[in-house]
C-alpha cells in the first residue's frame, strides 16, 4: 500500500509536466492579440505593437514556455496582464469560493445520489424507481443556467427564502480569512454570519449537484442491482437478514467502487464546470476567475488557473484510487 | 435503526424549520437596520455586469473601472449632471487666453485629499506631469485626448505650471477646442500625489482622491466598496453612507437580485425585460441619455465599394426602422449622422437614405452591378450598448440585400481578433459601433473617420481631403459656432460619401428600487452616486 501509494505520488511527475504543456499549447492556439484585447478599442497600432512587446509576447513560443516552466518551479505562477499582481496571490479566494461551493454540492450530490440509486434497486421496477430514474433523467439533461434561473425564481422571489445571488449578504460582508465562508464565520463566531453563508450556499450548490447527483443515482443503481443478484446476497437474505442490513451493509460495500470512481471524476468536473452555475449566482470562483481571464486573453491567469484545477482533479484521482484498495481488499497493487 | 433515521429526519426539518425562521427574523432585523440608517444615507448596492480593471482612472479605458473612479476622483471641471457641458469641478474658475494657448485655472481651496493631505496647483502639477511622462499602455486616455506623452510631435499640453498654490496655468502647443471637456473626462481625476509616491505600483488598487466617496475594498470579481468621504468639499454631499459595486454577470440573474431586493440599481436591463420592470411598482426605469452609434461600414478600398453608387444603393436597403423595432425593443432611435443628435455640431438638416429597394437596385444597376455581388459580411460577436444582438440585426440586414441581389455570408470570429482585423481594413462590410468619451463631435468624427485614424478605428479606410481639412480646423477653433460650421459640413460629405450606413443611437436602460431618488445616468456612460439617495 505504502509502495503503491509513493508509486503513484512519482507519477504524478510526468502527468503535471503533460499537463502544463497542453495547457500552455492550447492557449496560445486562442486566436485573438492580448495587447488588442487589453488596450481596447481605442488604441493605436504603435501602441499594440508596444504592449506586445513588453508582454514578451513576440518572443518564440518556447522561449515563453521555459520561461513559464522556471517560474513554476520557484513557486511564482506569474504575474496577471489584466490587474498586474501575482497570480499566486490573487488566485485564493477563488479558490476558496469553489472549493466551499464544490464539496457543498458534491455531498448533497452523494447523500441524495447514492441513496436514491439504493432505494431504486432495492424497490426495482417500483413507482419510486420509476420516478427517481426520470428525474434523474431530467437531472442530467437540464441546462444549468435555466435551472439556476428556474430556482432564483421561485425560491427566491415567489417564495422569498433564499437570496439570489453571492456568497454572503453583501450589506454585511464576512471578512475572509481561510476565504472557506463557513469557516471563517465559525472562527469568528458570527453565526448570524454562519447562516446566511450557508443560505447562499443552498442555490448554486444545489444547481451544481444536479447532474453528479443523477448520474450517482444511476451509477448506484445499476452497480447495486449487479450485487443484489449475487449468491451471497441470497444466502443472507435467506439466512432471514433483514434487508436494511442486507442491502446497507452487504451489498453497498461491494457496490461501491464504481460509484466512487464517478464520484471521483465528477468532482473533477464539477471544480472546472462551474462557470455557468458561478455566473447565474454572481459567485466569485475559479470558474468566474477562469472566464474573464479568457476573455481578457490573460494568459498566465488562465494557465495557471487551469493548471490548478486539473491538479485537484489529478489529487482527486489519487484518493479515490487509495480508497479503492481501503474498501476492497481485494485490490492488490 | 428505524428511530435512529426518524430521528435524523425530524433533525433535518427541525434544522431547515430554524434556517427559515432566521431568514424572516433576519430579513426583518435588516429592515429596521435599513430604516435606522435612512437619516444618515443608508447603503446602494449596484449590480453590474463585469469588475474593474484598475481603480487608478488614467490607466484605464473601460467604463467598469471608470465609475468606479467617478466616486471616488474630482476633475478640475466637470460635466453637468445631465449634460456633458462644462461647470466647475476641482477649478472653481478658468481664464482663457485669445490665442486659446493658455488655461489659467483658479482652485477651490480648504480641499482635501482622502489621505488628508492638502489639494493644491503642485498636486495637479504633479498628476499631468506623471501622465505626460508615461506611455499608452501606462495612460491611454491621456495620448487619445491630449494628442501625445512629453517631447512627442503631436502633444497638446506643453507645460502645467503652479504659479502660487490656488492657481494653475496650462501652456499648450496648439489651440485644442474640446480641451476642457476632455479635462472633464474621469481619466483626468486628480490623485493625492503621496498616495502615488505611497503605493507605487500597487496604486491602481488603493486609489486616493478627492472625491465624494472614498475607497474601502475590494473583493476581486466580486464587490467594491466606497464610504462616505465626511469632509467633501461640496456642502451636504455624498447622501450615501456606503456605495457597493457588485459584479452580477448574467442580466437576467442580476434583474432578478434586483426583484429579490438583494441589490437596489442594475444596469445592463435587456431591453425584453423592460415592461417586467415597469409592471412592477416597487422598481423603476432609469434611461442613459444616447451617446453611441451602431453601423454597418464598407471598406471604400475594396470592391465593390470603392464605387459610391454601390454604397449608397446598399443605404437605401437597410431598413432601420424595423431593426429598432425587432432588436433594440424600441429604446433607439434610427441614426443618419456618424454622431448622435445629442452632441453639439449635429446636423439635423441631413436627409437620410429613406428604404427604398427600387432606388437601391436602380442605383446598383447605374454602377454596373446590374445583377448584383456576393460579399463576406462581418458582425461582431458580443453585445454593446449600441448594438444588442450583430448576428441577428446582420441576418435583418442580410434579408434585405438579397432582395436587390446582394448576396451576403456573414461572418463572425471572438472580439478581440474582430477588432484586430477590423483594424487593419480586412473586413469588406462590417458591423460595430462606438460609445462617445466625452461629448465632442471630435471624439466621432475624427477618431472614427478621418484618414489620421485609419489604421487604428477608421475601419473603412475612409480618406477624404476635404473632411479631413474641416475636422483638423475644427479642432483648433475655440469659437463653438464655427466649430459646429464645419462639422456640419463634414456630415454632409460624409453622407454623400456613404462610407457607412449608421443604424440607430440606443438608450442604454437601467433598473432600480423605485426607492432611489437623486440617480440620473450621465451620457457619458458613468456617473457620480453623490446626488444620490435612498428613500
Amino acid at each position: 500500500m505504502v509502495a503503491y501509494t509513493i508509486r503513484r505520488l512519482l507519477l504524478l511527475i510526468p502527468v503535471l509536466l503533460g499537463m502544463v504543456i497542453i495547457v500552455f499549447s492550447l492557449i496560445h492556439a486562442i486566436p485573438g492579440d492580448p495587447a488588442r484585447t487589453i488596450l481596447g478599442q481605442l488604441a493605436t497600432k504603435e501602441a499594440v505593437a508596444d504592449l506586445t512587446k513588453q508582454l514578451g509576447l513576440d518572443k518564440p513560443l518556447f522561449v515563453q514556455f521555459f520561461d513559464y516552466i522556471k517560474d513554476l518551479l520557484t513557486g511564482n505562477l506569474g504575474t496577471s496582464l489584466k490587474t498586474q499582481s501575482p497570480i499566486s496571490h490573487e488566485i485564493w479566494p477563488y479558490f476558496g469560493a469553489t472549493v466551499e461551493l464544490a464539496v457543498v454540492a458534491m455531498i448533497i450530490a452523494i447523500i441524495i445520489g447514492v441513496n436514491a440509486g439504493i432505494i431504486s434497486a432495492w424497490f426495482q421496477n417500483s413507482w419510486f424507481d420509476y420516478i427517481v430514474m426520470l428525474i434523474a433523467l431530467i437531472g442530467v439533461s437540464i441546462p444549468i443556467f435555466w435551472l439556476g434561473l428556474m430556482e432564483q425564481y421561485v425560491f427566491s422571489i415567489k417564495l422569498d427564502l433564499l437570496p439570489t445571488t453571492g456568497r454572503d449578504d453583501i450589506r454585511n460582508p464576512v471578512e475572509a480569512i481561510t476565504h472557506l465562508y463557513m469557516l471563517d464565520t465559525l472562527l469568528q463566531g458570527r453565526f448570524d454570519q454562519f447562516i446566511e453563508v450557508i443560505k447562499h450556499l443552498i442555490l448554486p450548490s444545489l444547481a451544481l449537484a444536479t447532474i453528479p447527483m443523477a448520474i450517482i443515482a444511476r451509477i448506484t443503481r445499476s452497480s447495486m442491482l449487479e450485487v443484489m443478484r449475487s449468491d451471497y446476497i441470497r444466502t443472507a437474505r435467506a439466512k432471514g437478514m433483514k434487508m436494511f442490513w442486507v442491502v446497507y451493509k452487504h451489498s453497498l460495500k461491494n457496490a461501491f467502487i464504481p460509484v466512487l470512481t464517478i464520484i471521483g471524476l465528477q468532482t473533477g468536473l464539477l471544480l472546472g464546470g462551474a462557470i455557468l452555475t458561478e455566473t447565474i449566482f454572481g459567485w466569485p470562483g475559479m470558474g468566474t476567475y477562469i472566464y474573464e481571464a479568457i476573455e481578457f486573453r490573460d494568459y498566465p491567469v488562465i494557465q495557471s488557473g487551469i493548471l490548478i484545477l486539473a491538479l485537484v482533479f489529478v489529487l482527486i484521482n489519487l484518493i479515490v484510487d487509495l480508497l479503492y484498495a481501503a474498501i476492497d481488499p481485494r485490490i492488490k497493487y | 435503526m428505524k428511530k435512529k433515521l426518524t430521528g435524523l429526519v425530524i433533525f433535518v426539518l427541525v434544522l431547515s424549520l430554524a434556517l427559515m425562521g432566521c431568514s424572516s427574523s433576519k430579513s426583518n432585523g435588516e429592515k429596521g437596520k435599513d430604516d435606522g440608517k435612512e437619516k444618515s444615507g443608508g447603503v446602494l448596492v449596484y449590480a453590474r455586469g463585469g469588475d474593474a480593471v484598475k481603480l487608478d482612472p488614467a490607466a484605464v479605458t473601460d467604463g467598469e473601472s471608470l465609475i468606479v473612479a467617478e466616486q471616488i476622483f474630482d476633475t478640475l471641471v466637470s460635466y453637468k449632471k445631465e449634460t456633458t457641458e462644462i461647470e466647475p469641478g476641482l477649478a472653481k474658475s478658468w481664464k482663457v487666453s485669445e490665442d486659446g494657448l493658455t488655461y489659467t485655472f483658479e482652485l477651490q481651496e480648504g480641499v482635501k485629499f482622502h489621505d488628508g493631505t492638502d489639494f493644491n496647483a503642485e498636486a495637479v502639477v504633479k498628476n499631468f506631469d506623471r501622465w505626460a511622462n508615461g506611455n499608452v499602455e501606462k495612460f491611454p486616455y491621456y495620448q487619445s485626448q491630449f494628442g501625445g506623452y512629453k517631447g512627442e510631435k503631436a502633444a497638446v499640453i506643453k507645460e502645467v505650471k503652479a504659479v502660487d498654490p490656488k492657481t494653475v496655468e496650462f501652456t499648450l502647443f496648439r489651440p485644442q477646442a474640446p480641451f476642457l471637456k476632455n479635462l472633464a473626462m474621469t481619466p483626468f481625476g486628480i490623485s493625492s500625489p503621496t498616495a502615488i509616491e505611497k503605493y507605487g505600483d500597487k496604486y491602481i488598487e488603493n486609489p486616493v482622491g478627492t472625491g465624494p466617496f472614498k475607497f474601502k475594498e475590494w473583493k476581486r470579481n466580486d464587490t467594491i466598496t466606497v464610504v462616505k468621504n465626511e469632509n467633501y468639499w461640496k456642502k451636504g454631499l455624498p447622501k450615501l453612507d456606503t456605495v457597493i459595486l457588485k459584479v452580477i454577470k448574467d442580466n437576467s440573474a442580476r434583474l432578478n437580485a434586483l426583484i429579490k431586493g438583494d441589490v437596489d440599481l442594475i444596469d445592463g436591463l435587456n431591453p425584453s425585460d423592460i415592461e417586467k420592470v415597469k409592471s412592477d411598482k416597487n422598481l423603476q426605469i432609469f434611461e442613459r441619455p444616447s451617446m453611441n452609434l451602431g453601423y454597418l461600414g464598407f471598406n471604400v478600398t475594396k470592391k465593390p465599394f470603392d464605387n459610391v453608387k454601390v454604397r449608397q444603393a446598399l443605404s437605401h436597403a437597410v431598413n432601420k426602422e424595423a431593426l429598432i423595432k425587432n432588436f433594440y425593443e424600441g429604446t433607439a432611435e434610427p441614426a443618419k449622422n456618424p454622431m448622435p443628435p445629442s452632441v453639439s455640431g449635429y446636423n439635423d438638416d441631413i436627409v437620410d437614405y429613406d428604404y427604398d429597394l427600387d432606388k437601391a437596385k436602380k442605383l446598383l444597376e447605374e454602377a454596373g452591378y446590374k445583377d448584383g455581388f456576393s460579399v463576406d459580411f462581418w458582425t461582431m460577436p458580443v453585445v454593446r450598448p449600441y448594438m444588442p444582438n450583430g448576428q441577428k440585426v446582420a441576418e435583418a440586414i442580410q434579408a434585405d440585400f438579397a432582395k436587390i441581389g446582394v448576396k451576403t455570408k456573414i461572418v463572425t470570429m471572438e472580439w478581440g481578433t474582430y477588432l484586430e482585423k477590423l483594424a487593419k481594413g480586412e473586413a469588406p462590410m462590417y458591423i460595430v459601433g462606438w460609445t462617445g468619451d466625452n461629448g465632442d463631435a471630435d471624439n466621432f468624427l475624427y477618431a472614427l473617420l478621418d484618414k489620421d485614424a485609419i489604421g487604428s478605428n477608421n475601419n473603412s479606410q475612409y480618406s477624404n481631403d476635404e473632411v479631413h481639412d474641416l475636422l483638423i480646423k475644427a479642432q483648433t477653433e475655440t469659437d463653438e459656432a464655427k466649430r459646429n460650421d464645419y462639422y456640419k459640413k463634414a456630415q454632409e460629405i460624409i453622407h454623400n460619401d456613404a462610407p457607412w450606413v449608421p443604424l440607430a443611437h440606443s438608450v442604454p436602460q437601467l433598473a432600480g428600487k423605485s426607492t432611489i431618488d437623486g440617480f440620473f445616468p450621465h451620457p457619458t456612460g458613468s456617473q457620480s452616486f453623490a446626488d444620490t439617495s435612498v428613500k
